[in-house]
């Protein structure tokens, strides 16, 4: 029976369908169903799927993002129920993202959270026009593994260096790694202010965070 | 010494994009939207003029819903047509629906540095010597400020861009790169030093500001300020919606216009409460996003398409477009930048948009490349003969010299073609060469047309501001600084 469930756990991640996700996965409270078995053998399905159907070239960037907020959805709805069994969904990372001050430029940014948290990175979206100081705290505060800055002008561009610093002076690196976006950015820029990655797309995003939180646990083993 | 321009005026090509009915519902969901949607303005001055009119303002998300009577009757202030003035006079761009003019495109941030061939981070100096080049080229009747001065301070940055443009040029220039109230007032101190004071500036703005809109539905707070500081100097300001379908509009090209005319007109009405009168311009450069990376791109159909569309909705307001055409996604100057800069700037140009932004970049407007550039005008002037059409009287259709010819023969030794074949467009970067040429030499376009910057960047010599002008300029920058 619960087999169906999964089936149509992973259906509602693929249709993109954050209210019947959400369903099911209280659904699947009822009936007594451990919540992380209800992830990674439902929910999880339907997020490898569209990742393969995107990569293949048969799906788009709006049913990955849609994709992505059923299983915000989903995995919301069994938070509690894994708070009170004790058990947490593994998280990949923790990244603390933002639009630097100054800059009021979200849709880059927030298509970076969306992806990474669909990825299984725990995202704290601060908005638009953060304080470096307010990035640093609450960096510091959730023990982020990353650090996403994002900014469209020249002008303010400028100012992810001073993240970089920030958290240099504070001698949270190279522990915490910083990612750099948006349509200023270059390779060079990065490199320059001693960032740790970029991406000029949000999934190529993913692809970096991954990379540099398994470039970390690497280190930190040896 | 000051060269003419070249602009497309009395043309004899036409497209009907959208009919009078469509254009109707366009703007009706427009007015929708500004009333139950709403736009954000996230600026004191701005809300507070909002609010001294009568519309609803939320202090706390910053977001105005107007009804629609209100951005009607205001945009009615706007004035139809108007000049854009030109240190000389000579260049001045009359915005009157029967002009279209191209200026370079902004606000990049590399350079394909025009000796190495290196791909690097932009400075000032390559703002002054894109504003010789495009002072030069007949086909650039305007400046934006083409690359970012990264090596100037931010808060001042925009400042140094528009004084090495008139130092260096005597066009036009148009800054998209000033986002704060502060660098508006230097720049309009600037401008009206170039005019001759404020009364002067006012009759000859010798500057104009565009403003991003931020899609969807939204301004930045800096860029209100800075236009509508423009606007009190009665210098011409515009807002530009990027609105891209799927992402920052909706995934229909309908939709998309609706999203960003809401912006533009919102913003457009918003000067007229402030400034009743004020010269202002519609300004767009939408798109579609990637499906697949949802990153900009810069060309294809629905680009072209809107290229087109935009005038419409300008004319139903009204007021001078300046369209974002050219701006191909393409790394380098070859088939992708050909096709994108070719169809955006036709449809832009066959509709009458008065101003096309622009000429020059690669990579989305990220990257400068002079080559770009040159093969940029060279679309231009292909457009620009086209846009002639084919004359038919009694010199064209030729009888004398077809009967003169008869079967056989050739037209070659006709006085009627020694009369007409300059006529004929020439190309400057068109490959007409014998195969075997080719073959040899192993260049092509992209090599001339860099050959042809460089030669003109070395030989070129401006009417360069005089040195009194300039240091009054770079006294008004330093008292900020």
């Amino acid at each position: 029976m619960s087999e169906e469930l999964f089936k149509a756990m992973a259906q509602s991640i693929i249709d993109g369908d954050s209210e019947e996700a959400d369903r099911l996965a209280r659904l699947a409270i009822e009936q007594g169903i451990d919540p992380l078995e209800a992830i990674n053998k439902g929910f999880v399905v339907g997020v490898n799927h569209v990742g393969n159907e995107f990569s293949c070239g048969n799906a788009f960037l709006p049913e990955l993002v849609m994709a992505g907020e059923a299983m915000k959805a989903a995995v919301a709805a069994l938070e509690p129920e894994m708070a009170r069994r004790g058990t947490a969904r593994e998280v990949l990372g923790k990244v603390v993202l933002a639009t630097i001050h100054g800059d009021i430029h979200d849709i880059g940014k927030t298509l970076v959270g969306t992806m990474l948290s669909a990825a299984g990175f725990q995202v704290f979206d601060l908005g638009v026009d953060v304080p470096v100081e307010t990035i640093v705290q609450k960096a510091r505060e959730v023990g982020a593994d990353i650090v996403g800055v994002s900014a469209l002008l020249t002008t303010t561009m400028v100012r992810q260096r001073d993240v970089v610093e920030a958290l240099d002076d504070l001698g949270m690196r190279p522990k915490v790694k910083i990612m750099v976006g948006g349509a200023p950015v270059t390779r060079e820029w990065v490199q320059e202010i001693g960032a740790d990655g970029y991406s000029e797309d949000a999934i190529g995003a993913v692809q970096v965070a991954r990379r540099l939180v398994s470039d970390a646990r690497a280190t930190s083993a040896a | 010494m000051a060269r003419s321009i070249k602009s497309i005026t009395n043309p004899k090509l036409s497209l009907n994009i959208l009919d009078p009915q469509e254009v109707q519902r366009i703007h009706t969901a427009t007015l929708d939207v500004i009333e139950n949607v709403g736009v954000r303005f996230p600026s004191k001055r701005a809300l507070d003029i909002w609010a001294a009119h009568g519309a609803t303002v939320d202090w706390e998300t910053q977001i105005v819903k107007a009804p629609g009577y209100l951005i009607e009757e205001a945009l009615k202030k706007a004035p139809p047509a108007y000049a854009l003035a030109a240190r000389d006079p000579a260049q001045d761009l009359p915005l009157d629906g029967n002009h279209v003019f191209v200026g370079t495109d902004g606000c990049g941030v590399e350079v394909i540095d025009i000796h190495s061939g290196e791909r690097r981070r932009s400075c000032l100096q390559d703002v002054v010597e894109i504003a010789r080049v495009a002072d030069y080229l007949e086909e650039v009747g305007f400046h934006w400020v083409a690359v970012s001065a990264q090596d100037k301070p931010p808060h001042t940055r925009g400042l140094h861009e528009l004084k090495a443009i008139w130092d260096n040029s005597t066009k036009h220039a148009q800054t998209e790169s000033i986002y704060s109230e502060k660098e508006a007032r230097a720049a309009i101190e600037m401008a009206a030093v170039i005019a001759g004071g404020r009364e002067a500036l006012r009759k000859r703005p010798v500057l104009s500001i565009m403003q991003c809109t931020a899609p969807p539905l939204g301004h930045d707070g800096g860029s209100l300020d800075a236009a509508l500081i423009g606007a009190e100097a009665g210098v011409p300001v515009g807002f530009m919606t990027m609105a891209a379908c799927l992402t920052t509009g909706p995934a229909t090209l309908a939709g998309n216009l609706v999203v960003g005319n809401a912006e533009v007109i919102s913003a457009t009405a918003l000067i007229q409460l402030a400034y009743p009168g004020a010269p202002v311009f519609y300004a767009a450069a939408q798109t579609a996003s990637d499906l697949r990376t949802g990153a900009y791109t810069g060309g294809g159909p629905e680009d072209y398409l809107f290229g087109a569309a935009t005038n419409v909705l300008s004319d139903f307001y009204n007021i001078p477009l300046s369209m974002g055409s050219f701006a191909t996604g393409a790394k380098e100057p070859n088939w992708q930048a050909g096709v994108d800069n070719s169809l955006s700037t036709f449809m832009a140009c066959v509709v009458m948009s008065d101003m096309l932004l622009g000429v020059g970049f690669l990579h989305g407007s990220r990257i400068w490349s002079y080559a770009q550039m040159l093969l940029d005008c060279e679309i231009f002037s292909i457009i620009h003969k086209m846009m002639q059409g084919i004359v038919v009287d009694d010199e064209t259709l030729a009888l004398e010299a077809i009967r003169a010819v008869g079967p056989g023969g050739n037209f070659l030794k006709q006085k009627h073609t020694l009369r007409h074949m300059r006529e004929i467009f020439l190309p400057q970067f068109m490959d007409r060469r014998p195969y075997n040429e080719w073959q040899e030499k192993g260049d092509g376009p992209a090599d001339w047309a860099l050959a042809k910057a460089r030669q003109i960047l070395e030989s070129h010599q401006p009417d360069l501001l005089d040195a009194r002008t300039s240091a009054e300029l770079q006294a008004i920058i330093q008292s900020v600084e």
